[in-house]
C-alpha cells in the first residue's frame, strides 16, 4: 500500500496498519497539505469509540493508572487507543513526553497504540487537534480511547470536552484536600479516582470529594458550554440529562488494585450517556462546537488572505493611534471585502 | 527548523540506571525537540515499536552496559522489519574506538561519548535529518 497518498493511507489505517495510522497522526499534528483530506476520508468511519479523559495534578499517577486500566480494558477483549499529552516548552518549543515510561506492560500489545503529544501551538489548536486525532483512532478501529492530560486549569476543561467520560485524577498528601480539588474540576468529573491509596490520607481525600459532591454537582452540560470560548445555544442545559453522580474509587495504580472498579465506573457512565440520549446531545453539542470553531478560522484566514497586507496595516496603525475604533476597523475590512 | 523533529530516546539492555539518557532527552528539548522518553529495560522490539507509534524522526540509544554490538545490529533489523529504515539512530555511551566504525558501518548516524555537548549532537541530527541548521 501507498503510504504517501490519501487513499493509500487511508485504506491502510482502516486495515490496521500501524505505521499508516502513526503517519496519518502526524499528518494532522503538523497541518500538511494531506491532513485536511485524510480527515475527510475518515470522518465516516468515525463515531465508535468510547473516548475516555484522564485528567488531574502532575504526579498523581496518571500514566500509571492508564497503564492499569488499559490493561483491564484488554482483558476485556477490547483495544485501547492511548493519547498522552504534555505541555511544550515555551522557552525552546521542545518537549519532553515521558508518559510512555509508565505504560510499559502495554508494549508489545497489537490491540493498544500509544500516542505522545506536545500541546504545542494555542490551547484551541490543541483541543481541535486532540479532537482530530481521537477521530483517527476511532477511525482506525479502537474500540476505547483513553486521553492522559495535565490538569492546569483550562486545558483540562477544553479537552475533557472532547471525551464522553472524564476521570479525574487525585491523590492524597497534596496538602489541603478540599484545596486541592480545584475549581473547575468538579464541574468536568464523571468520575474521581483518588489514587495512591497505599498511602496515608486517601480516606481524607476520599471523604472531602464526597463532601464537595453532596454540596451540589454543578449541572455539568451547562458548564461544559460556558467552559468553551464560544456560546452555543443549542441543546438547552436543562434540556440535558442529569442524575449522574460521580463516583469516588480508590486506586493503587502501581499494583493495579481498583482499576476493575474505574473499568466498572466508565462502563456504566457510557451506559448511562446511551441510554439518557446523553452521548447524542454531547455529540450535537460537540459539533455546534466544533463547526463554529472551524469556521471563525476559515473565514479569518480567508478574509486576510483576499485583504491587502498595506490595507490591514493601516487599519492596525490607525487603531493604535486611536484615530478608529477596533469595531469599525473590523466592519470596514469585511465590507470591503465582501463588496 | 519548520516543524520540531521527534526523537525517541531509550535505554535498551538490563542494566538499571538512566541518569545520562535522562540528561540527553532534556537537553534536546531544550534544542527544540519533542523528545519522547521510554524509560530503562527497552527491548529492541519495544523500541522499534514505540518508535513506530511515534512516528519520530531520530531513535537515540543510550547504552552504558557494553553490550552495544548486540543490541545495536538487533534495535536496527526491527526499524527496518517495520518499515522505518530512514529513521536516525545515534547511540550514546561508553564506546570503545573500535567499535564506533563498526557502528557507524551499520547506519548509526552518530555516536557520542560521555561528556558529548549538545550541539554536536544537534548538528548530527540536522544533518542526518538533511535540514539546513539555521
Ligand atoms: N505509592 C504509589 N505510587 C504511585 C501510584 N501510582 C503511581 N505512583 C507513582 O507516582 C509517580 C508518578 O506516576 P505517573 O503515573 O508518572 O504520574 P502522572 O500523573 O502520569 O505524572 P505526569 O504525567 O508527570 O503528570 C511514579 O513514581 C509512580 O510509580 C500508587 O498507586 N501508589
Ligand atoms: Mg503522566
Amino acid at each position: 500500500m501507498d503510504l504517501t497518498t490519501v487513499s493509500g493511507l487511508t485504506e491502510a489505517v482502516q486495515a490496521g496498519n500501524r505505521r499508516a495510522l502513526a503517519r496519518v497522526i502526524s499528518h494532522i499534528e503538523n497541518n500538511t497539505e494531506l491532513a485536511m483530506p485524510l480527515l475527510t476520508a475518515l470522518y465516516p468511519r468515525s463515531g465508535k469509540a468510547h473516548v475516555i479523559g484522564v485528567t488531574g495534578a502532575p504526579g498523581t499517577g496518571k500514566s500509571t493508572l492508564v497503564n492499569a486500566l488499559a490493561g483491564v480494558y484488554r482483558r476485556n477483549d477490547l483495544t485501547v487507543g492511548v493519547i498522552a499529552i504534555d505541555p511544550t516548552s515555551p522557552f525552546s518549543g521542545g518537549a519532553l513526553l515521558g508518559d510512555r515510561v509508565r505504560m510499559r506492560d502495554l508494549a508489545g500489545d497489537p490491540g493498544v497504540f500509544i500516542r505522545s503529544m506536545a500541546t504545542r501551538g494555542s490551547l484551541g489548536g490543541l483541543a481541535q487537534a486532540t479532537a482530530d486525532v481521537i477521530m483517527v483512532l476511532d477511525a482506525a478501529g479502537f474500540d476505547r480511547i483513553i486521553i492522559e492530560t495535565v490538569g492546569v486549569g483550562q486545558s483540562e476543561v477544553e479537552i475533557a470536552s472532547a471525551a464522553y467520560t472524564t476521570v479525574v485524577v487525585e491523590a492524597p498528601g497534596l496538602g489541603d484536600e478540599v484545596q486541592a480539588i480545584k475549581a473547575g474540576v468538579l464541574e468536568i468529573a464523571d468520575i474521581f479516582a483518588v489514587n495512591k491509596a497505599d498511602r496515608d490520607g486517601a480516606d481524607r481525600t476520599v471523604m472531602a470529594l464526597k463532601m464537595m459532591l453532596n454540596l451540589g454537582v454543578p449541572e455539568k452540560f451547562q458548564v461544559m458550554h460556558h467552559g468553551r470560548m464560544l456560546p452555543v445555544n443549542l441543546p438547552k442545559a436543562e434540556n440535558l440529562p442529569q442524575g449522574w453522580t460521580p463516583p469516588v474509587i480508590k486506586t493503587v495504580a502501581v499494583s493495579g488494585e481498583g482499576a476493575d472498579t474505574l473499568f466498572e465506573a466508565i462502563e456504566n457512565h457510557r451506559l448511562y450517556l446511551e441510554q439518557s440520549g446523553g452521548r447524542i446531545l454531547r455529540d450535537r453539542l460537540r459539533a455546534a462546537t466544533e463547526l463554529r470553531m472551524i469556521l471563525r478560522d476559515y473565514l479569518l484566514e480567508d478574509l486576510l488572505a483576499r485583504t491587502e497586507p498595506a490595507t490591514l496595516e493601516a487599519l492596525v496603525e490607525a487603531v493604535a493611534r486611536r484615530e478608529l475604533d477596533p469595531y469599525t476597523a473590523v466592519r470596514q475590512l469585511v465590507s470591503e471585502n465582501n463588496g | 527548523m519548520d516543524r520540531k523533529a521527534r526523537v525517541l530516546v531509550a535505554k535498551p539492555g538490563l542494566d538499571g540506571h538512566d541518569r545520562g539518557a535522562k540528561i540527553i532527552a532534556r537537553a534536546l528539548r531544550d534544542s527544540g525537540y519533542e523528545v519522547i522518553y521510554t524509560g530503562i529495560r527497552q527491548t529492541p522490539d519495544m523500541i522499534a515499536e514505540a518508535a513506530l507509534q511515534e512516528d519520530v524522526d531520530v531513535v537515540g540509544l543510550s547504552i552504558l552496559s557494553g553490550a552495544h554490538m548486540a543490541l545495536v545490529p538487533r534495535v536496527i533489523e526491527k526499524l527496518k522489519e517495520l518499515g522505518m529504515g530512514d529513521v536516525v539512530v545515534l547511540v550514546g555511551g561508553i564506546i570503545p574506538d573500535e567499535d564506533v566504525q563498526a557502528l557507524k558501518d551499520m547506519g548509526v548516524a552518530g555516536v557520542f561519548g560521555p561528556g558529548t555537548l549538545t550541539p554536536e549532537i544537534v548538528e548530527t541530527i540536522e544533518k542526518a535529518l538533511g535540514r539546513e541548521l539555521a
